[in-house]
């Protein structure tokens, strides 16, 4: 399981750390979830939520002024005693002495954002959705083609990267050589990555190591990039018939998400690139509605049927 | 598939010259053969894989192989950690 320290989030949304500064490196988040405990701070303490960041905004914060201190001081209590990672106040909100009291009590760090509520919210959980998200690394290469993410595999030596530095002089974005590094961020979206150590970096062989974005301008790379196509390069094999029409379509899956597969019979003299461009634009097309191999069957069908009409 | 455990014990570690002598190594099998450290896992054949993976003096790796002549790529890799690549 992937985990976040506190730390980490305090740094990215630049929060202001209110109380047990010294704790939020220890403090570790491994669920994307979060909760905003109305219902907790009313004295309904079944499902609080152990897990999750807990998040004040002007609702709580207002249903905490309304009660007496001492009702308040036990309310508090009770709450913090399932020991969840912090509690993030909204809005540049005040923080009342009862809460600050309480937190360095149970160790239980607070830290304030000046973010609306709902807004914050969004934010840190689609964060925390990319943070926490399940990943694995392939031996791959990540380009962007047209808008299109497109993840070629293919053995060793098969050609990947001398595709992917053709698709580079023409105008396309490179975003990882070599090894992916893919995020499952949704159950239908993959992201990928380069790791930043390597970042931008190709081999080719005979020439050796080349970095990208020096060589060719920070607008042929790019940070991560959404995988829409998965191209498999496999050395060409007489025995094996391939797709002439493109009706039938191939998935793969990775992490579980199914991607659109097409499977390229590399020979020499073949235009990779070209076929990589080509089949981005057709990827795009079909994402858009519009199947080429399919119109052109229904064209040709209809043909047939009236010609069969007409013969009858 | 075959695995081994190796340590990597020469002093540069896995920089630039010794992961080339690797790859051109592992380039030599039919066999697929990864590198892995902790969880990550890539591809001995790249030499740009192997650096991302910032191997230092004193870190254990698994050597995986599959394939053909997977047990004469583990041998030969395993041989070639033990002389310090070439370090």
């Amino acid at each position: 399981m992937f985990s976040v320290n506190l730390k980490e989030i305090a740094d990215e949304f630049q929060l202001e750390v209110v109380t047990c500064a010294d704790k939020i490196n220890e403090k570790v988040i491994t669920t994307p979830e979060m909760n905003r405990p109305g219902l907790q701070l009313a004295g309904f303490l079944k499902h609080v939520g152990e897990d999750r960041i807990q998040i004040i905004g002007n609702a709580e914060t207002a249903y905490l002024d309304e009660l007496s201190p001492d009702e308040r001081m036990k309310r508090l209590e009770d709450f913090f005693k399932f020991n969840f990672p912090c509690v993030i106040v909204a809005r540049g909100l005040e923080v009342c002495a009862e809460l600050k009291c309480v937190s360095e009590q149970y160790g239980i760090p607070v830290l304030r954002t000046k973010e609306i509520t709902s807004r914050f919210f969004s934010y840190l959980a689609n964060y925390l959705n990319v943070q926490l998200a399940p990943r694995e690394n392939r031996h791959g290469v990540l380009v962007e083609v047209y808008g299109e993410g497109i993840l070629i595999l293919g053995e060793s030596n098969v050609g990947k990267s001398e595709t992917a530095l053709e698709l580079l002089k023409r105008g396309h974005r490179l975003v990882a050589d070599d090894n992916v590094e893919i995020r499952k961020v949704s159950d239908r979206t993959l992201v990928g990555t380069a790791p930043d150590i390597i970042r931008h970096f190709m081999e080719i062989r005979a020439i050796g190591i080349l970095d990208v974005k020096t060589l060719f301008g920070v607008g042929s790379v790019k940070m991560t990039e959404k995988i829409n196509l998965v191209i498999h390069l496999e050395k060409w094999d007489e025995n094996k018939t391939y797709d002439r029409l493109g009706l039938v379509e191939e998935y793969t899956e990775i992490l579980g998400v199914k991607i659109p597969l097409l499977s390229v019979p590399v020979r020499p003299g073949r235009n990779l690139a070209m076929i990589v461009e080509v089949a981005a634009m057709n990827n795009r097309q079909k994402t858009m509605g519009y199947n080429a191999a399919k119109v052109l069957s229904e064209r040709i069908m209809a043909e047939i049927g009236r010609k069969s009409a007409e013969d009858a | 598939m075959i695995e081994k455990n190796v340590l990597v014990d020469n002093p540069t570690g896995l920089n630039a010259k010794t992961a080339a002598l690797l790859v051109q190594v592992a380039g030599k099998f039919s066999s697929n053969i990864w590198i892995k450290k902790e969880d990550k896992r890539v591809n001995a054949k790249s030499i740009i894989a192997l650096m991302s993976l910032a191997i230092s003096k004193g870190t254990d790796i698994t050597i995986e192989a599959e394939g053909e002549d997977e047990q004469l790529a583990i041998n030969e890799l395993t041989e070639l950690f033990q002389f310090g690549l070439g370090d």
